[in-house]
């Protein structure tokens, strides 16, 4: 359990992490989420005693980071945005080194190390030299070092940066595993990589926490009409009337289809409306058969954009994803 | 802090550091001794480590200039400050592995005065008495050096910083002598590590000296805990 109080950071003028307050509970995976340089690195520092605070109180399960901090040290394991590894030293040996400093007993290091080097799959590379490993194996023996020792809280700064598509989806599957027995906390400014691991979103901007919840709660609190798409065969005009007479459609925007003889339709719906089946029913009973159906809905990118600055630079990466049903006949 | 002795201790040899910071001062001590006590036959070893004086402002750099600059650089400080160690342990393990490797030199040096007595009267007595004082005034320099490298992210600055400032240290007396007030002067003086390690050759046990050179040591190695613990405030 993390207790984060008030938490403000000031470097020099400049307001790094501005009154921030949450509660991490045992056993789940967090995500925090935020555009670059919205202070994610700076909290995950300052949570693991790195960087001192300049106002407010971290406690890690019960500990004070800067009154107990080798108690409240010894229950995290913490991967940094760049992982500190020693280039001169192999696989085995760093690891070995950094089981000493966590004090993990003498009698369980060298189990301590092996679990971790499978966990993370890299016993193959275990005698090799840090400097001559490839980016991915290196954000690898990073994360064994973090869960070195099993520790009840792992803490990961963007763990899947500059990881190819298959280690990234090792490396969330590993993740999902430690969860079963540790208080996960990863961030990253990718909105997929967050809704696909976690089960509570923090989204914090400019040092701001602006939601945070689970993401099926998140979605739901988007009071957002949502809108749909449709390909019908028929006259243009007759398909028009016939969807404005549906109860519940708030408006009816025609285009051109690229089908041959049929036209296209976006639908909004009224707050909370669903006409989906209405339009079915409809086009069916008067033999404009439906071609296509893709409801919009609001996508956690789209929330996402919206709460934290859209001007940042983190946002304009991702594409507004579609979630939707598709009917065709 | 064991750990972070072990692995520095470890590094100064799977780096060439270590074995160029010891073939450095053992190549002028060799020189030295065939020079003064060989070939002139003169039975005192604490001229020859006197003679090392200037040595230490290249060495010293060497095993200190990447201490604590390039764990900053390469972020593996945030491995050691995040690990339930106190900042002191760090410090105390890193200082203490680079006294080891110092000691190394300075247990070799500990041959020269046996090997002399095979050949005549040496003063014992004063020779060991002056590699104390010569293993004393280097494990100082380390320190100051380890503060250097703490203050700075690049090991080339602190690298020239230590030089810069072992160089002041060893023309300190020549610099006292052109100030004509005499009470700086004498203060500056005071700081002259070269004339206190002239006194052992002398066949004298200065423990004042003794007590100066560790505790400059002492002073710098808590500025460096200082230095480290500032550092995540600002």
């Amino acid at each position: 359990m993390i207790e984060v109080k008030n938490l403000t950071k000031k470097y020099g003028e400049h307001l790094a992490v501005d009154n921030l307050s949450f509660t991490v509970k045992d056993g789940q995976i967090y995500g925090f989420l935020g555009p670059n340089g919205a202070g994610k690195s700076t909290t995950m520092n300052i949570m693991t005693g790195y960087l001192g605070l300049t106002d407010g109180q971290v406690l890690i399960n019960g500990h004070d980071i800067l009154e107990e901090p080798e108690e409240a040290r010894s229950c995290i394991g913490y991967l940094p945005e760049q992982p500190p590894l020693y280039m001169d030293m192999t696989v085995i040996g760093y690891l070995k080194f950094c089981a000493e400093l966590k004090k993990i007993p003498k009698a369980e290091r060298a189990q301590a190390v092996e679990e971790a080097m499978v966990k993370t799959g890299i016993e193959g590379v275990k005698d090799r030299i840090i400097r001559n490993l490839s980016k991915g194996y290196r954000q690898r023996v990073g994360l064994a070092q973090a869960i070195l020792g099993m520790p009840p809280i792992i803490i990961l700064d963007e763990p899947t940066v500059g990881l190819d598509p298959k280690q990234i989806i090792e490396i969330r599957e590993l993740i999902r595993k430690l969860a079963k027995d540790h208080t996960v906390i990863l961030s990253s400014h990718i909105m997929q990589e967050i809704s696909a691991v976690c089960n509570y979103i923090m989204i914090i901007s400019n040092g701001r926490l602006v939601a945070s919840d689970t993401p099926e709660n998140l979605m739901k609190q988007q009071q957002t009409a949502s809108s749909l798409e449709l390909e019908v065969r028929g006259n243009r005009a007759e398909v028009e009337v016939l969807l404005r007479e549906i109860p519940g459609v708030q408006s009816v925007e025609m285009q051109k289809s690229r089908e041959k003889d049929a036209v296209k339709a976006i639908i909004t719906e009224e707050a909370g409306a669903d006409v989906r089946e209405e339009v079915f029913y409809t086009l069916a009973r008067e033999h404009h058969p439906l071609l296509k159906m893709n409801q919009e809905r609001v996508s956690l990118e789209e929330l996402f954009l919206e709460l934290t600055d859209e001007t940042e630079s983190a946002g304009a990466e991702s594409q507004p994803e579609s979630t939707g049903e598709e009917v065709a006949e | 802090m064991i750990a972070i002795f072990k692995r520095e201790f470890k590094s100064y040899f799977t780096s060439m550091t270590g074995y160029l910071f010891m073939a450095f001062i053992l190549f002028f001590e060799g020189l030295y001794f065939v020079a003064y006590n060989v070939t002139q036959g003169y039975p005192h070893f604490a001229y020859t480590l006197y003679s090392l004086n200037f040595v230490y402002m290249i060495a010293v750099p060497i095993l200190t200039m990447r201490v604590f600059a390039d764990e900053r650089r390469q972020k593996t400080d945030q491995l050691l400050l995040t690990a339930p160690v106190t900042v002191m342990q760090i410090v105390m393990g890193k200082y203490l592995a680079m006294v080891a490797v110092y000691g190394i030199v300075c247990a070799i040096s500990a041959l020269g005065p046996a090997v002399l007595t095979l050949f005549g009267t040496v003063y014992l007595a004063g020779d060991y008495g002056m590699l104390l004082a010569f293993f004393l005034a280097g494990s100082a320099f380390l320190a100051i050096g380890m503060y250097i490298s703490a203050s700075t992210e690049s090991p080339v600055l602190a690298c020239v910083g230590t030089f810069g400032v072992l160089l002041i240290l060893y023309l300190i007396s020549s610099i006292a002598s052109m100030i004509p007030i005499d009470a700086i002067a004498n203060v500056l003086t005071e700081f002259s590590f070269s004339d206190r390690l002239y006194n052992f050759t002398q066949n004298l046990i200065d423990v004042p000296s003794y007590v100066f050179f560790a505790s400059v040591a002492g002073f710098f190695v808590f500025l460096t805990v200082q230095s480290v613990q500032k550092r995540r405030w600002n």
